[in-house]
Formats: C-alpha cells, sequence, structure tokens
C-alpha cells in the first residue's frame, strides 16, 4: 500500500506549495541532524583539534580510533563496565515491563471484572506522580534490601510501566477480536493459553512498541540511577559520561577529558540507534492505535 | 439448578432447545462447574498479577512512605518528630521552590507550543503525500528521540558553549564578540531547544499515525468539494486527531514540571545560570541527597505533583469547554 502511494506521489510534478513544504521539511531535518553530525566530527579530532578547528569540518590528525581507545582504558575500563550495566538494565527491564504490561493491557481489554475501571483508573493517574516523589523511598527501600550500588536497585523499580499498560488496553481492544477468544475457549483451550498462543501473535506489533519506549526509556535513563547508584562501577553510560563531564568541566582541569567524553557520547548512542532503524518498519503501527483512543 | 435439571423427564425434548441452566450434566460433576467458574473469575487478576505486585511495591508503597516522610522532621538531635502540615506550609512559602516553578512554566510557555507546532506541521506535511521519500524525513526528524537526554546536554552544551562552539568559533573568526547563550537571561530559551530537538520527532510520529488512521474516504469528499490541502488539514485532519493532540499536551506538561536532566547536567557548563533550585526537581534532588532533607524534600515532591494535576486539570477543563462550545 505504501509503495503504491509513494510511486504515485514521485509522478506528481513539483508545485510551488510542494517546493515550499520541501523546503521546510529539508530545514528541519538540517536541524535534527546537524547535532549529531557535529558529534561524529568531533570524535574525530584530538582534544587539542576541538579548541583549533571549525566544529563542522575534520582537522589532522584523525583521531577517532585513538579516542574510542582512550574511551575504552580510561579508569581502567570504566566505559566497558557503564555499557554492560545500560544494556542489562535496557534489555532486562525492558522486556519483563513490556511482558507485565502487555498480560496486564490485554487483561483490562478482554475481561469484565470487579474494579476494572477504578483500577485502570489508577494506573493512568500513576503517571501524574513525579519521579523525584518515588525517589527517596526507593533509595531507602534499596538498601535495606540490601540491593544498594547493584543493577537490581534500577530494574525493580523500571518494572512498572504504567504508559504501556495504557497502550496494550487500547491495542488489544481493537487487535483481539472477542469471537475470536470465545473461538478458542470452545474448543477448550486454557485462558493461558488463548493469551499466549492467540492473542500474544495478534498483540505484536503493540508489543514491539512498547518494547522500543521501555528500551530507550531505560537506555536513556539518568534521574533514577543518579540517584540510587554511588559506585562508578555501577553506573549506567548516562550517569557515566556525566561524571566525566563533570571532571572535565572543573576549573582548573586539564581539558584532556573533552575528547573522550565526545567521543563516548558517540559510543552510547550507537546501540540506540542501531534497535531503532532495525524496529521502526514493525512498532509505529503500535501507536497508530494507541494516539487515536481517548 | 442442578437439583431441577436432574429431576427433568428422562423423555424429554432434546437437550439442545433447553435454556442453558436446566441442561442436564451427567458428564461435567457440579463442583467441576463452579471449579471453572472461579477459576475464569480470577483469571484477569492472574494476568494483573505480576503488574499489580510490582505496581504496589514501587508506587504505592514509595508514595505511601513518602507521603509519611513528608509529614515529619528529622533533627540531629531530638530525632525523628510528627510535624503535620508544616513542611507543606514551609513549601508553599519558600521562595526556592517557586523560582524553580516560575522557571519550568515559562520553559514549558515557550518549548510545549513550539514543539508541538513543529511535529503537527511536521506529520501534516508527512501525512499529504507531497513529500517526496517521506521516510528519510521521519526517520530523520525521529532520530533526536533516540538520544539520552544526557548525552543531548552536553552536544548542546557544547555547540552553545565559549569553549570551541561553532557558533564562537564563527564570532572569533569576524571578531565579533561572541553570544553568551549559557547566561541566565538566555538559559530557558536554550533549554527550550533541547528539550524541543528531543522530542518534537517523537510527538510528531504519534500524530502521523493518528493521522494513518484516519478513513481517506473524508479526504476524497472535500476534494471533490473543493477543498484545499490546507482546508482538509485545518477542518479535517486536525479536529480528528484533536485527541491524539491533547495526549502528546498532557504528557509534554508532566515532563515539563519534572524538568532534570538537562538542566543538571547543563550546570556543569553553565553554573551562573543554573542554580540548584533552578527546577523543582533540581531543587528535591539537591534537598534530598545533597542536604540530607528527606522529609521536606518529599514534601516539595508532593507540592510539585499537586502543581502538575492542577496544571492539566486545568488543561482539560478548557477543552471539555472548547470541544462542548464548538459541537
Amino acid at each position: 500500500m505504501t509503495a503504491i502511494a509513494g510511486s504515485r506521489r514521485r509522478r506528481r510534478p513539483p508545485t510551488k506549495g510542494g517546493v515550499f513544504a520541501h523546503s521546510i521539511m529539508i530545514f528541519g531535518l538540517l536541524y535534527f541532524l546537524t547535532p549529531l553530525l557535529w558529534l561524529v566530527i568531533a570524535s574525530t579530532k584530538t582534544n587539542g583539534g576541538l579548541f583549533n578547528s571549525f566544529g563542522f569540518w575534520f582537522a589532522q590528525p584523525f583521531n577517532l580510533m585513538q579516542n574510542i581507545g582512550d574511551v575504552f582504558s580510561r579508569d581502567n575500563g570504566a566505559f566497558v563496565l557503564w555499557l554492560r550495566n545500560t544494556a542489562i538494565y535496557a534489555c532486562v527491564s525492558a522486556l519483563l515491563a513490556t511482558l507485565i504490561a502487555t498480560m496486564a493491557g490485554y487483561a483490562f481489554a478482554v475481561y469484565d471484572f470487579r474494579g476494572r475501571n477504578s483500577l485502570f483508573a489508577i494506573v493512568i493517574g500513576s503517571v501524574f506522580v513525579p519521579a523525584s516523589v518515588l525517589a527517596v523511598p526507593l533509595f531507602f527501600m534499596m538498601s535495606k534490601a540490601g540491593f544498594s550500588n547493584t543493577l537490581v536497585a534500577i530494574i525493580l523499580p523500571a518494572l512498572v510501566n504504567p504508559f504501556g499498560v495504557y497502550l496494550m488496553r487500547v491495542y488489544a481492544d481493537k487487535a483481539v477480536p472477542r469471537e475470536l477468544i470465545d473461538a478458542a475457549r470452545v474448543d477448550g483451550a486454557s485462558e493461558f493459553r488463548i493469551f499466549a498462543q492467540v492473542a500474544f501473535r495478534l498483540l505484536a506489533p503493540g508489543f514491539v512498541t512498547v518494547l522500543l519506549l521501555a528500551f530507550v526509556g531505560a537506555w536513556n535513563n539518568y534521574f533514577l540511577p543518579l540517584l540510587l547508584l554511588s559506585k562508578t562501577e555501577t553506573f549506567p553510560v548516562t550517569v557515566g559520561l556525566a561524571y566525566w563531564n563533570s571532571l572535565a568541566t572543573q576549573p582548573g582541569n586539564v581539558q584532556v577529558l573533552y575528547a573522550i567524553v565526545v567521543t563516548g557520547s558517540l559510543l552510547a548512542i550507537i546501540p540506540v540507534m542501531i534497535a531503532f532503524l532495525i524496529v521502526q518498519r514493525y512498532w509505529e503501527g503500535g501507536l497508530t492505535v494507541g494516539g487515536v483512543k481517548e | 439448578m442442578t437439583s431441577a435439571a436432574v429431576s427433568l423427564p428422562a423423555e424429554g425434548p432434546p437437550a439442545k432447545s433447553l435454556p442453558d441452566e436446566l441442561r442436564p450434566r451427567t458428564k461435567r460433576s457440579p463442583l467441576g462447574g463452579r471449579l471453572r467458574h472461579f477459576k475464569r473469575s480470577i483469571t484477569p487478576y492472574l494476568f494483573l498479577s505480576p503488574f499489580l505486585l510490582t505496581f504496589l511495591a514501587f508506587v504505592v508503597y514509595p508514595l505511601l512512605y513518602a507521603a509519611n516522610l513528608s509529614t515529619t522532621r528529622t533533627k540531629i538531635i531530638g530525632g525523628t518528630s510528627f510535624v503535620g502540615i508544616d513542611n507543606y506550609l514551609r513549601a508553599l512559602s519558600d521562595d526556592y521552590f517557586w523560582t524553580g516553578v516560575k522557571n519550568v512554566v515559562s520553559f514549558g510557555a515557550l518549548q510545549v507550543p513550539v514543539m508541538l507546532g513543529v511535529a503537527l506541521l511536521a506529520a501534516l506535511l508527512l501525512d499529504s503525500g507531497i513529500i517526496r521519500r517521506p521516510t528519510v524525513f521521519r526517520l530523520g526528524f525521529f532520530l533526536p528521540f533516540a538520544v539520552p537526554s544526557v548525552v543531548a546536554a552536553l552536544i548542546w552544551g557544547y555547540l552553545y558553549g565559549q569553549a570551541f562552539g561553532p557558533v564562537a568559533q564563527i564570532s572569533t573568526f569576524f571578531n565579533i564578540s561572541p553570544p553568551l547563550f549559557l547566561s541566565p537571561d538566555s538559559i530557558i530559551p536554550v533549554l527550550a531547544n533541547i528539550s524541543t530537538w528531543q522530542y518534537a520527532g517523537y510527538n510528531m510520529v504519534i500524530m502521523y499515525a493518528a493521522l494513518k488512521s484516519i478513513p481517506t474516504e473524508l479526504y476524497e469528499a472535500a476534494r471533490v468539494d473543493g477543498a484545499t490541502g490546507i482546508d482538509i488539514a485545518r477542518h479535517i485532519k486536525i479536529p480528528m486527531i484533536a485527541p491524539a493532540i491533547m495526549l502528546t499536551l498532557i504528557f509534554s506538561i508532566i515532563g515539563t514540571l519534572q524538568l532534570f536532566n538537562e538542566p543538571n547536567v547543563m550546570r556543569q557548563v553553565a553554573p551562573d545560570a543554573i542554580g540548584p533550585n533552578f527546577t523543582p526537581n533540581l531543587y528535591v534532588y539537591n534537598l534530598a541527597f545533597q542536604n540530607q532533607q528527606f522529609d521536606y524534600s518529599a514534601a516539595i515532591a508532593f507540592t510539585l505533583a499537586t502543581v502538575t494535576v492542577a496544571l492539566v486539570a486545568v488543561i482539560l477543563v478548557i477543552n471539555t469547554w472548547r470541544t462542548r462550545r464548538s459541537a
């Protein structure tokens, strides 16, 4: 369908409005991509090169490999640990949170049960709770439970994804026909089997959407890890980079760290970008229904 | 009801014509039926249980904990005592807190309309079909959403900065004194730009997805009547995706009031412009984790939540009032 629409579009001759619309969009594209271009170019420079050469052009020597080596060897390989922490945190919490949200959203959509509406209202209402309200209690809870300075401390709170429940409920409402569930019941399938083998396949685009949003949310999370973790070796990459940056910008500091922070930033965003490009075809469908429903 | 079924005459009409509850149950025992019914009724709770357990443990319990904390005061000498609403009264008259609220409100008043305007314009253009290679634009606009706010703040901090920012470099080249982006007067537009850069594409995707779900027959009819693309956008598309726009607006307001990551990172390069209470969440963080005033910080955080709910409520009331009037 999109292919047909695309070819139809291409045949249309350019109009005044079309040229104007394209100028707007190209301007937008430049705005959104220029900072990333700057980051890529800056990662190829030495620390001195950052100061002595124009930001949007390359300088001699080409220092990218050296910078990457420096990032990985700095502080006894702290960056590798940070990347590993982030990867574990993002993958585990996103997968579990999405599974939990999918089951809950499915239950809200498919079953009629006592307390359904009030429970759902409470879940939705919880998006108003600022993370800063929960941060202090979570900090005490985690240290009491012996999870201080472990990944468990940041994974557990990330399992709760109310917006994911909302999206999955709306999605399941549209995507899972009641007749199909009734038919499976007549065939004698258990409720869990119906969910796992009949409904889940239909929920896949919604699942991928929530999974991606949860993955990006965790990969990029800064606030909670900053509050809950105090040992550098347990940092995720966001907290680690901010920590290096604070060292780089300290007055009187040898500014040798800038090139490392810049290159580290580039390395930190590459995995998320790849995740995006891989699943971009699948996930937008999940938002289609989510956006329409009031 | 089962006894009635048992007492039915054996030569009676075929079971099919009987109402369900009168059908003879020879194969299934009454206990089995009840067990089945019970199973069916607890099924939704079983599906919900992982969510509810984590929700209770990591949202509800911390919330109650914080509520309790906010009504106490801990002194180095004398220990912890119950002080009722004292912390809240202190919060209401705390200029440090309200300065932060004022900052995020002026940030939001600038950033939210600009960001949602950009998102809506881009979504409408993509949906109009006049843009070639729409996927390139859609992905390009959306890519910054994948950049962690820490990294976004670092990049823009360098771009705006005096040390090796391109604007400063160009100004120096032409012997002009470079603009001081990171000064107190301009820090709010600077932060607004960073957030717009990060989230405009995300909001565009939500609006675009909503646009895609409008049946195209609606446009065909309007086009036959001589409506232009702009007419269709104004009178059909935007009203049709109003709920999606509302959703993005509410989430933007919540995000605005909880602004923390970008200013906390930018503090390193703009210490004069961003103080420890620049946003309410920065203030909460510094109260709790720098000054150990956990009890008072909890009261501040709750007051912030109340401000958030109040603002969103105002928006919702205006929205219902507006739609009722236009209906």
